[in-house]
């Protein structure tokens, strides 16, 4: 089960890229779907790698991002 | 799974009209973040520039204000002194802070006045398709220095946190970039401290945020990141200028 999970505002994308320069997993690559301003949005290709490290999220320009992570549970 | 990361409750819905990957967008988060999390949205408002930022007023869920050209340190003065309790920010860019109101930031400065100014700095005029600014780098290629940027005709940039640190009036000044995770969570921070000075009632502080401007670099946005890096950095060094509550050991 993955740590993470990364969960994506299609709409909002502007295919900067600049997600996919700091993921250390490779979670996230550019789609060839196109949203309603006319780029490829990004998608999560290996969702199971995700560690939920928040990094894509810290520098994406347009909040397209939200991030979830799973939290250890306190017994 | 629980939320660690989501849009800041002091931005908007509204899409942002920047071109792809200019980190305003990430700035505006940062400036949402230190507001959520000082829970000060209530109390909030903010003075927007003119420039790329000029919309900022739709971005942010505070009480926001347009100022003219240049002039959002002095519309923010008169919204501090008629309402001392609110936190008044202003969001400037380069060219209107350090070219058209280098007088009124210089004075605000000065006179220490109680409000808080995130600085934008990408060393070009990005709004009007890209001419030299005063924060162009010595040689950089712009749409009117097309062979860079000369100093026998242009002279030298300006380095406001360096400019500012001379005076008396302002409590935290601090230049911080915006081009790799790590540095922006350092930006967030300092956005963040300079909020609280201005709740504590320490006076002036402005933050300083290197910044991108792909199209006009002519660069994409992953290249402006890394020219950001190599060739800002060193003329404009990050750090924290100047800090009344350093010697108290804050």
């Amino acid at each position: 089960m993955p740590k993470g999970q990364v969960i994506i505002d299609s709409e909002r994308c502007k295919e900067c890229s600049l997600c996919l320069t700091v993921c250390p997993h490779d979670v996230l690559r550019i789609s060839k779907t196109i949203n309603a301003n006319g780029y490829h949005p990004v998608e999560a290709a290996l969702p199971e790698n995700c560690t939920g490290c928040t990094l894509c999220a810290v520098i994406c320009p347009d909040l397209v991002l939200t991030i979830k992570r799973l939290v250890p549970e306190r017994t | 799974m629980r939320t660690v990361f989501k849009k800041p409750r002091a931005m908007t819905k509204r899409p942002m009209h920047y071109c792809p990957g200019c980190t305003h967008g990430i700035i505006h988060r940062l400036v949402g973040e230190a507001i959520d999390s000082l829970g000060i949205l209530e109390e909030t408002i903010g003075v927007a520039s003119v420039g790329c930022s000029v919309f900022a007023y739709d971005y942010f869920n505070c009480d926001m204000q347009q100022a003219a050209h240049g002039r959002a340190p002095a519309v923010a003065t008169g919204i501090k002194r008629v309402l001392p309790q609110r936190t008044v920010f202003t969001y400037q860019g380069d060219g209107d802070l350090a070219s058209i109101g280098m007088a009124e930031i210089v004075h605000a400065a000065a006179r220490g006045e109680n409000i808080t100014v995130i600085f934008v700095n990408n060393a070009i005029y990005g709004m009007t398709s890209g001419q030299m600014a005063p924060t162009s780098l010595i040689g950089q290629k712009t749409t009117t220095s097309p062979r860079g940027r000369s100093v026998k005709d242009a002279g030298y940039p300006i380095k406001i946190c360096e400019l500012l640190a001379t005076l008396e009036g302002p409590s935290y000044l601090a230049r911080v970039s915006s081009h790799d995770p790590r540095h922006i969570l350092q930006a967030g921070r300092a956005i963040k401290k300079a909020f609280r000075m201005q709740k504590e009632k320490r006076g002036f502080a402005l933050v300083e945020v290197l910044s991108t401007c792909s199209v006009n670099w002519g660069l994409t946005p992953r290249g402006a990141m890394e020219w950001l890096a190599e060739n800002m950095i060193p003329t404009y060094p990050l750090g924290v200028y100047k800090d009344v509550t350093a010697k108290e050991g804050d």
